[in-house]
């Protein structure tokens, strides 16, 4: 990938949940309109789009990253999971997204994928997180309608089936 | 918010990057993590007509001892540098400001040179070099010069980089013996900008803290042998000298208090681990 011209669009390829995929993309497309408006993945959430809010985070490259501080042309050969790569399959919840729907962890579900997508690199990462832990992590992300308990709470409890059975991750 | 259109220019090695950016010069931006960036790019704060990303230059991707110092290059990841076992050994500085350095998920992929050259008077990063009394390594197609920390940051968001000049690493000085260091800092909330950040270095001979947050650039005072009540006065004096200002998240008076008393504790907290 040479100079990419401003006035063009350029093919980029990436694996998406475990898919090569490819799409145009000028190169001051953000990863997150690539992944929203050219791929179509658009369980991914834009919000403040200058990095503060995490609406929009994925895992790029097996880290949690905001895909609006990201350029789609910057993800070429990248490794991307998103929101729709968390349920193990159709209409089956991951032990994560379960949880939340038990402790009421969202009300909009704004900030949900974003808020997904951090714990669930993290819960992989940490399987024995400490709520003090895991409130400094989710100081990564905002939330206007939860309060947060309830994510702690779906969070902790997620940690907690994780570490019993492993697999249903 | 989208950026404007630029030509975007994957560096295939450093040659390409110092040739982009001589040949643009202040049109160009240099793209490593984009943490920083990236913003002022959607805010379109800036505006270039070039971005250069060096993050595919594994010559740039590297932590290295070299003598009494570490070389971190400039595709170094704040989550790789947090992440290297010989952290706490060598740079315990680093090792306890680098969890105030923005979010996780923003560490995962902005860069320690990145943070550096973006030179937020309230960074931790910048302070830490500072405090360190490091260094930064310019090259350009002319050549390489090395700049210390001290006259490198020259204003708010300002540094003496050359528009032609690419940062390539930043040098930090190993743990000396029988030195403390300490780093604290107050925000509203863990991962926000500092209200003030204190980074403190005690030998046998010399206290110094380095405080950033309340003037254009982070600043540094040594005390020499100061204690007890001469080295409040000092703090006090040294308070007052930065010429802090009233913003939406403090007042001056507010900062200046923060300075005496955070500052003398940061002191304080070097000087215990001593080793």
């Amino acid at each position: 990938m040479p100079r990419l011209s401003a006035e063009q669009r350029h093919t980029v390829r990436l694996t998406l949940n475990g898919r090569a995929v490819e799409a145009q993309a000028e190169p001051r497309m953000l990863l997150t309109d690539f992944l929203r408006h050219e791929l179509g993945a658009t369980g991914t959430h834009v919000g403040c789009e200058h990095g503060i809010c995490g609406a929009c985070t994925v895992e790029i490259d097996g880290s949690p990253a905001r895909a609006c501080l990201t350029l789609a042309v910057q993800a070429d050969g990248a490794t991307i999971r998103t929101v729709e790569g968390l349920a193990p399959e159709p209409g089956r919840l991951s032990v994560l997204q379960e949880a939340f729907r038990r402790h009421h962890a969202l009300q909009c579900g704004f900030c949900t994928a974003g808020i997904l997508m951090s714990l669930d690199n993290y819960l992989r990462r940490q399987p024995e997180p400490s709520e003090d832990d895991l409130r400094e992590f989710l100081g990564g992300h905002i939330c206007r309608c939860t309060g947060y308990v309830p994510i702690l709470a779906a969070a902790m409890d997620a940690a907690r089936r994780l570490r019993e059975t492993p697999s249903d991750a | 918010m989208k950026p404007a259109r630029f030509d975007y220019i994957r560096a295939a090695d450093i040659a390409e990057a110092h040739e982009a950016l001589s040949e643009h010069g202040n049109d160009a931006r240099v793209i490593a993590g984009g943490q920083t960036l990236m913003p002022m790019l959607s805010m379109r704060l800036v505006r270039p007509k070039v971005v250069v990303d060096i993050m595919h230059l594994p010559a740039l991707r590297k932590i290295e001892a070299s003598g009494n110092e570490i070389r971190v290059g400039a595709g170094v990841r704040q989550a790789e540098l947090l992440a290297w076992p010989g952290l706490a050994e060598n740079l315990p500085l680093l090792k306890a400001a680098l969890p105030w350095v923005g979010h996780a998920q923003t560490r995962s992929r902005g860069t320690v040179c990145g943070s550096v050259a973006h030179a937020d008077p309230s960074a931790e990063i910048p302070l830490s070099l500072l405090a360190l009394d490091g260094a930064v390594e310019l090259s350009s197609r002319r050549g390489r010069r090395r700049v210390k920390a001290a006259d490198f940051f020259t204003g708010m968001m300002s540094t003496a980089r050359a528009e032609n000049e690419l940062i390539e690493a930043v040098f930090m000085p190993k743990r000396q013996a029988n030195t403390g260091y300490a780093f604290q800092e107050y925000g509203r909330r863990h991962g926000d900008f500092a209200i003030v950040a204190c980074a403190a270095v005690v030998a046998a001979t010399n206290v110094r803290l380095a405080v950033g947050g309340v003037a254009d650039t982070p600043a540094l005072r040594d005390f020499g042998a100061l204690d007890g009540k001469a080295l409040d006065d000092a703090l006090n004096a040294f308070a007052w000298e930065l010429d802090a200002r009233d913003d939406l998240h403090a007042t001056a008076r507010y900062r200046r208090e923060l300075v005496r008393r955070m500052g003398r504790a940061t002191i304080e907290e070097a000087r215990s681990c001593r080793a």
